[in-house]
């Protein structure tokens, strides 16, 4: 063996006395196999942190406009790093509307929501997943095609009916809807339900428990995660809602982030890094909450793949 | 016996609608009579402060024959789903199978890929009429790395639509999910026949997953489609349907008869014809699914 054989390198090929050729020749297509896998590892790290680096420059570009002082921002090429921190955008921002109201606004009507969705939801599901009555099965296909309904095909009739109530400019319309159950969420949990076993709920109907007691103390307790998606889903959906908002609040006191952001912006000549800062003050909480609660998206998706 | 038995299906019966009755009145209040609502107001002539008046069809005659802006806001939601749909699904594919690989570290990658998609609203609209800025936009000055004069995108007619395709497939990651949950779902004995027939991965592709994945795909279709036609907040943010109304989104044209014009009547009928473009479309793949979508054995 030449000392050049890169065979040679190999510390397990150094205590064997004898290298026969086809060994050799076997040694050589394993490396062969390596030297391809790795090339294969390499190409998919590029292309893995190539992809994630693109896909991560508008939230890095919403983030170093929101900390750029004012002669940064309309430069070309663009300086990525501000110099600079100018973290009084953020005030600047957080003040010039009343953005505490909003942020205070969409809290309470997000809140109430997540709660109205998934007492309203749940109770829907549990009645599909563990009920038997006549007419299940026909009502649970006509909630799964409501759920292709365009959602503006309900919206001017629902928008006219709160007005004759007299509820524009009130925070009804945007809460009352969300203590009814929503198709998707109800199919979600059904499908968790379907899941649980039936053999507690046996041993605790022999009990005497009543229905409403083993929904409550029984299902809604296995089926925590499950509500936790439903609680994740409806607060990015409601936290990020702008239509219905925009349709029927018009005092600016009673604003809600997503409305108070267009009339930031289409208030008075607004600097793009007030703008970022306030943009990036509405992401915080969606992407705070994803960081830590990332399982809970996943599961959903899974969920809604299942067939039942 | 029987009788009680019987007490004990109907006292269920109660129960279960009363379970129900979450849904039940949610689908009477908000669903099924706002749709026949809307249909009845949109036979009549309605704007706020002024009676209504019957004018039967008269509505949808105007928006099929004196429209020009109907046609308008058609087309370029048309268009957009034929740019937005396929190369969202491509994209999103790429990515799951991209995703799906044993890698150390491959759920960091995944929680990044998905990332956008729980991002959405005014935030991320006002975000990308940033990133599309012709003059300063982040995206012209990528383009200009690699040598290429970027267009003005949003002020520019041939090129805020595609603008809005490519901010879509920043978001890809939500279809990228439900892709991969139906990747990992394939079993893996297919795989272990075909390597022992002598597929190579090329063919174990085009055999195997992609045939296993139609259901999906077909699934992701059917809800893109419906999630295209209702396309709002990107525009209204970014474009309010500028240039020359190049990014006229249908549901813009409900939204300024309905509220900023009040035109009841007209703009319900605007939401019932809505209604039955997606109802066709909808029904259109599901028929076509015959033809391409894969179900494997019928197992249940």
């Amino acid at each position: 063996m030449h000392s050049s054989n890169p065979v040679k390198s190999n510390p397990a090929n150094l205590t064997t006395s004898i290298h026969t050729r086809a060994r050799s020749v076997d040694h050589r297509a394993q490396r062969a196999a390596r030297n391809r896998y790795i090339a294969g590892q390499i190409l998919l790290y590029t292309v893995l942190i190539g992809s994630s680096v693109i896909l991560l420059i508008p939230l890095l570009w919403m983030i170093s406009t929101s900390l750029k002082p004012e002669d940064q921002l309309y430069l070309f090429p663009p300086v990525w790093l501000p110099d600079p921190i100018q973290w009084s955008n953020y005030t600047r921002a957080w003040t010039t509307v009343p953005f505490g109201t909003y942020v205070s606004n969409t809290v309470l009507i997000t809140s109430l929501n997540i709660i109205g969705n998934i007492i309203g939801s749940s109770l829907a599901a549990f009645s599909f997943a563990r009920l038997r009555f006549p007419g299940r099965n026909l009502l649970f296909v006509i909630m799964l095609s409501t759920m292709m309904v365009p959602y503006w095909v309900t919206l001017v009739p629902t928008f006219i009916m709160f007005r004759l109530l007299g509820w524009t400019n009130t925070f009804a319309p945007l809460i009352v809807p969300g203590f009814f159950a929503v198709p998707f969420y109800t199919f979600l949990l059904r499908q968790y339900f379907m899941g649980i076993p039936r053999e507690l709920e046996d041993a605790a109907r022999i009990d005497g428990a009543s229905t409403l007691r083993i929904y409550a103390q029984i299902i809604l307790p296995l089926a925590t995660p499950a509500l936790a998606t439903v609680a994740i889903f409806a607060f990015v959906h409601h936290w990020n809602d702008l239509i219905n908002p925009l349709i029927y609040l018009t005092d600016q006191s009673k604003y809600t982030i997503a409305v108070g952001l267009t009339a930031f912006r289409n208030g008075y000549q607004v600097r793009m890094n007030d703008m970022m800062a306030a943009s990036t003050m509405a992401l915080l909480p969606v992407l705070i909450l994803y960081y830590f609660t990332q399982r809970f998206f996943i599961q959903g998706i899974v969920l809604s793949n299942s067939k039942g | 016996m029987t009788v009680r038995h019987m007490s004990i299906a109907r006292r269920e019966t109660i129960e279960g609608y009363l379970f129900l009755l979450p849904w039940i009145l949610g689908f009477l209040f908000f669903t099924a009579g706002p749709i026949i609502a809307s249909f009845a107001i949109s036979l009549t002539d309605w704007q706020i402060g002024l009676p209504s008046k019957f004018i039967g069809l008269g509505n949808y005659n105007r928006i099929f024959t004196g429209d020009k802006l109907f046609w308008q806001s058609l087309k370029v939601t048309g268009v957009y789903a034929l740019m937005a749909l396929p190369s969202g699904i491509i994209v999103a594919l790429g990515m799951a199978l991209l995703l799906n690989q044993k890698a150390r570290g491959i759920n960091l990658f995944r929680t990044i890929f998905y990332l956008p998609a729980v991002t959405s609203g005014v935030a991320v609209a006002l975000l990308w009429a940033w990133i599309f800025n012709n003059q300063f936009g982040v995206l012209n000055w990528l383009l200009s790395k690699v040598g290429v004069q970027g267009p003005a995108w949003l002020l520019d007619t041939q090129w805020a639509l595609p603008a809005f395709a490519l901010m879509s497939l920043w978001g890809a990651g939500g279809l990228m999910i439900i892709y991969l949950s139906s990747l990992q779902a394939i079993p893996v004995e297919l795989y272990e026949a075909a390597k022992i027939d002598g597929a190579n991965p090329i063919r174990r592709m085009l055999h195997i997953t992609l045939p296993m994945l139609t259901p999906t795909i077909l699934f992701n279709l059917v809800t893109g489609l419906i999630g295209v036609f209702q396309t709002f907040t990107a525009a209204w943010i970014m474009t309010k349907g500028g240039p020359n109304y190049a990014t006229y989104f249908y549901v813009l044209h409900i939204y300024n008869n309905a509220f900023a014009g009040t035109r009841f009547g007209y703009a319900s009928a605007l939401a019932w014809v809505l209604f039955l473009i997606v109802l066709i479309l909808t029904a259109a793949v599901l028929r076509s699914s015959q033809y391409w979508v894969f179900y494997a054995g019928e197992k249940e």
